[in-house]
């Protein structure tokens, strides 16, 4: 019971990163097509400017909680992948710098540079993490030693770039919205429209994506065999279909929270599809890592679900807090203000 | 090159690199704080300036720390995995508890604080900087309770081929931790308090915004006197530590080889490991070391002879790194009381107003010396006496990927801290009138 609400906590936590930070990722993929002037660019880093670090935090967690409550996964998990992961560290580093520093000097090039950190910072990471998961839900090559024997290109196999395309439109979609809940006037509508347009290509490839899921993955078994499962796909598609009506009557927040939703819930069709394992072994599924051979002392884990249980509420409700309060439209004024990205 | 060299390596850079912004995030948030709290409670106008002029350099400095801290996180399972596989019951849950316990509300409350000034009210507005403050703190207590279970494994027991937990308190209390915590958060304080004088003193010493620096100073000079005499003081009773919990790094800290009651403290020593002893050793105090570990003259002190040559940490990095730090300490205790003699008025002094910023790198610098201490003088042993530094690697990477994210952090790491320079250099130097803004 402990081990399954810890499995059911490890997706959640990925799933509530992706909803997060995916809207950082996606403001950044926007940036070259949806910013013609200066003050666009800066709307666009002042939309995420309050909230990424927090988001961003989220991934702490998820990969704090992969080590604590999993050590064993964690450890075939992120050795296995270590080149992606470094591209991936080194990618979030300049994103990261990227929204101190454009504005400390004042240059054109000084800025197109961090520009193209934030762009590029926060694509490969989108591809990247699809990547991963879609080769995780798929299992990778460990052998009877739990050693990879695949490498970074053979991630790169079809459903793992299905997946890779899947997050980065997913993404972009996310960005998008949350873009017009912070923006007016033009750039809102040009954020309004892309979102229109993307909504079309995150359906067809979420439907890519399942489909090639029965051929690439055991991820339906779990759902074959407690049908009752099958409700929890009303949360991806219920979510995108919600975010499509909202949008088309311009209630940008509901829109913008709706495809939260439908994030979260493609993330955790995945893991649940996935249990009892956290990383299935392409070898031969004896050599995966499970619940059963990763999971941590009794001790450990009730340990940790008291800090959990009594922390994630609190951080939820100072994050919604935050969002509420900064979820402001940004104007010529905020962008003057001192202190703005 | 083999794997374990090369991940030590790249363990050890990204560290050092982490640790060039920590201390200053953890003493400078505080000082922020307090000044913003003065503005609330005079309403000066002045406090406000200072408050935003140190909190734009806070700000670029906190920037590189998050983006630093993140790498870290990801290499106990990239480079480390046995090790996490090992020790991930009770390590992975401290990390884990740090970032729900203290990164979120770090990173949250500091977006609030950056983007806050006009929407929240001035109250508010400063709890939460001193929220941030807290929570920096706070999670450099788990991380150091994670570090220092490493250096003093307590509350565990093996089982099924791994350490699992046994007392959840134990690891809390552990005295070996919390010596590390108190010992690490006050030389943060101390660092940051000589950054705050030293930049004081360089506009001091131009006659620039004299109010304001001097203001400045007089915050900060009673906070690093304070906080460096703790730092000697207890740094003491941290050594007495060591000396009962890691004897073989003891004994490599002060290059003392033969096992004996009444051992000498030489002031002047030149170790020779390769021969098992020293090659010089002049000016002894007689029952020095006795006295200083054990406080009493006739207390036995191992020597290094007393460990086989497998269990002995690199003698002469520990030995060198450990004097230059208990030597830096030294002189930052006299630095800080000169300061504070003439806080009230800095100008009267124009050497010390020289001194002063040249002396912001000598913090930074006994900093990383301590943690060479600490971590070097705890091989071979990753966990202290429990898993050997040469076993916790992870056995499926190859040579080329570690030599490929090596490269990569030397690259961005480089630059990294050239920008933080070039930044802190650029902000500090243009004092708290409004930077130039940019059109939009
Ligand atoms: C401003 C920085 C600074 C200064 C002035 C000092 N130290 Fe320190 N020292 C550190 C910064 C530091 C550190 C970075 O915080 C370390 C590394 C790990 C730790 O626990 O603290 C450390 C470690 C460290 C250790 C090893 C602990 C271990 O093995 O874990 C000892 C015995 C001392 N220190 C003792 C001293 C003494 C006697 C000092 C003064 C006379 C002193 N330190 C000044
Ligand atoms: C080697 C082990 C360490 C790991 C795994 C680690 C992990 C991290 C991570 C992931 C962050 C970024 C958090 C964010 O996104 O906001 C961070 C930042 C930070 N860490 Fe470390 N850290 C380590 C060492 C230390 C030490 C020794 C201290 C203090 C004594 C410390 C104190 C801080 C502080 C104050 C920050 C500032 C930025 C922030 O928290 O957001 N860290 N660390
Ligand atoms: C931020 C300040 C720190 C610095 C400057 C530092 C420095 C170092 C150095 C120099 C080494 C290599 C020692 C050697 O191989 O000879 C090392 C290793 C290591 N340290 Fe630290 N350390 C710091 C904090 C921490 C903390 C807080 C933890 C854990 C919570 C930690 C865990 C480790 C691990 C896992 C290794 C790798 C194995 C090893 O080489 O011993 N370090 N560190």
């Amino acid at each position: 019971m402990l081990e399954l609400t810890w499995f059911l906590l490890w997706g959640i936590l990925w799933a509530v990163y992706f909803a997060l930070d995916g809207y950082d990722f996606g403001l950044g993929i926007n940036m070259p097509l949806l910013a013609t002037s200066e003050t666009d660019r800066r709307t666009i880093y002042n939309a995420a400017g309050p909230f990424w670090d927090g988001n961003q935090v989220w991934l702490v967690t998820a990969g704090g909680v992969t080590f604590a409550a999993f050590p064993a996964t964690y450890a075939v998990m992120f050795s296995s992948l270590y080149s992606a992961l470094m591209l991936l560290l080194f990618a979030l580093i300049f994103r990261g710098i990227s929204f101190e520093f454009r504005r400390k000097v004042d240059s054109d090039s000084w800025r197109k540079f961090w520009d193209g950190c934030n762009v590029i910072g926060s694509l490969l990471p989108a591809l990247l993490f699809g990547v991963a998961f879609a080769n995780i839900f798929m299992g990778i090559p460990l052998n009877a030693q739990r050693i990879n024997e695949g490498n970074l290109l053979s991630l790169l196999n079809p459903y793992g770039l299905a997946g890779g395309i899947l997050f980065v439109l997913l993404f972009s979609f996310h960005g998008s919205l949350w873009l017009a809940v912070k923006s007016q006037g033009a750039l809102m509508e040009r954020a309004e429209a892309l979102a229109h347009k993307l909504w079309f290509a995150v359906v067809a490839m979420v439907a890519i994506f399942l489909a090639m899921s029965v051929f690439y993955t055991n991820l339906f078994h779990n759902y074959l065999a407690n049908p009752v499962l099958l409700f929890l796909l009303l949360l991806p598609v219920g979510g995108l279909i919600m975010a499509k009506v909202f949008l088309s009557r311009q209630a940008q927040w509901q829109a913008w929270g709706a495809s939260g939703l439908g994030i979260i819930g493609v993330t955790l069709f995945g893991v649940i599809g996935l249990y009892p394992k956290l990383l299935p072994s392409s070898i031969d599924p004896a050599y995966s890592m499970t619940i059963a051979n990763s999971a941590s002392s009794t001790l450990t884990l009730q340990i940790m679900l008291v800090v959990a249980l009594l922390c994630v509420p609190v951080v939820i409700a100072y994050q919604a807090w935050s969002h509420y309060r900064f979820g402001h439209k940004i104007t010529a004024k905020d962008l003057e203000y001192e202190e703005a990205y | 090159m083999d794997i374990l060299l090369l991940s030590r390596l790249q363990f050890a850079m990204t560290t050092f690199v982490h640790f060039i912004f920590v201390p200053l995030t953890l003493g400078l948030s505080l000082l922020v704080a307090y000044m913003e709290s003065k503005y609330v409670r005079t309403g000066e106008e002045i406090y406000k300036r200072m408050t935003k002029f140190w909190g734009k350099l806070f700000l670029i400095n906190f920037a590189l720390g998050v983006v630093t801290g993140i790498a870290l996180e990801f290499q106990f399972g990239t480079n480390w995995a046995n090790y996490s596989s090992y020790v991930g019951d009770i390590f992975g849950s401290l990390l884990a508890i740090e970032a729900t316990l203290a990164f979120f509300l770090e990173s949250t409350f500091l977006g609030i604080w950056i983007f806050g000034w006009q929407r929240l009210s001035p109250k508010m507005h400063n709890a939460s900087i001193w929220l941030v403050g807290l929570a920096s703190n706070l999670s450099a207590f788990w991380i150091i309770m994670a570090n220092g279970w490493m250096q003093n494994p307590v509350g565990y027991l093996l089982a099924d081929g791994r350490a699992e937990l046994a007392s959840f308190g134990a690891l809390v209390t552990n005295g070996f931790a919390w010596n590390q915590f108190i010992h690490i958060l006050a030389a943060s304080y101390v660092l940051s308090g000589m950054f705050v004088m030293g930049i004081s003193a360089y506009h001091l010493a131009r006659g620039n915004n004299v109010d304001l620096f001097n203001r400045s100073f007089r915050i900060a000079a009673p906070f690093t006197l304070i906080f460096a005499l703790v730092l000697v003081v207890h740094g003491h009773s941290h050594g007495a530590n060591v000396a009962k919990h890691q004897p073989a790094k003891l004994a490599a800290m002060e290059s003392h080889w033969e096992t004996m009651p009444r051992a000498p403290q030489y002031l002047v020593v030149v170790p020779d490991p390769i021969r098992d002893g020293n090659r010089l050793e002049l000016l002894p105090i007689p029952a020095g070391l006795s006295l200083l570990t054990y406080h009493s003259p006739n207390a036995v002190v191992q020597g290094l002879k007393d460990f086989a040559p497998e269990d002995r940490p690199p003698v002469w990095l520990t030995f060198i790194s450990f004097r230059t730090m208990v030597g830096f300490g030294m002189a930052l205790l006299l630095l800080s009381a000169w300061a504070w003699k003439n806080r009230h008025d800095p100008q009267r002094s124009a050497t010390m107003l020289k001194l002063l910023p040249w002396m912001i790198p000598v913090p930074y610098l006994a900093i990383q010396f301590g943690w060479l201490v600490a971590e070097v003088g705890r091989q071979p042993w990753i966990v202290y006496g429990v898993m050997r530094t040469a076993d916790a690697v992870s056995p499926g990477i190859s040579v080329s990927q570690v030599v490929g994210s090596l490269a990569g952090f030397i690259a961005i790491y480089a630059m990294l801290v050239a920008l933080h320079i070039f930044l802190l250099g650029k902000y500090s130097r243009l004092g708290p009138e409004a930077p130039p803004r940019v059109k939009v």
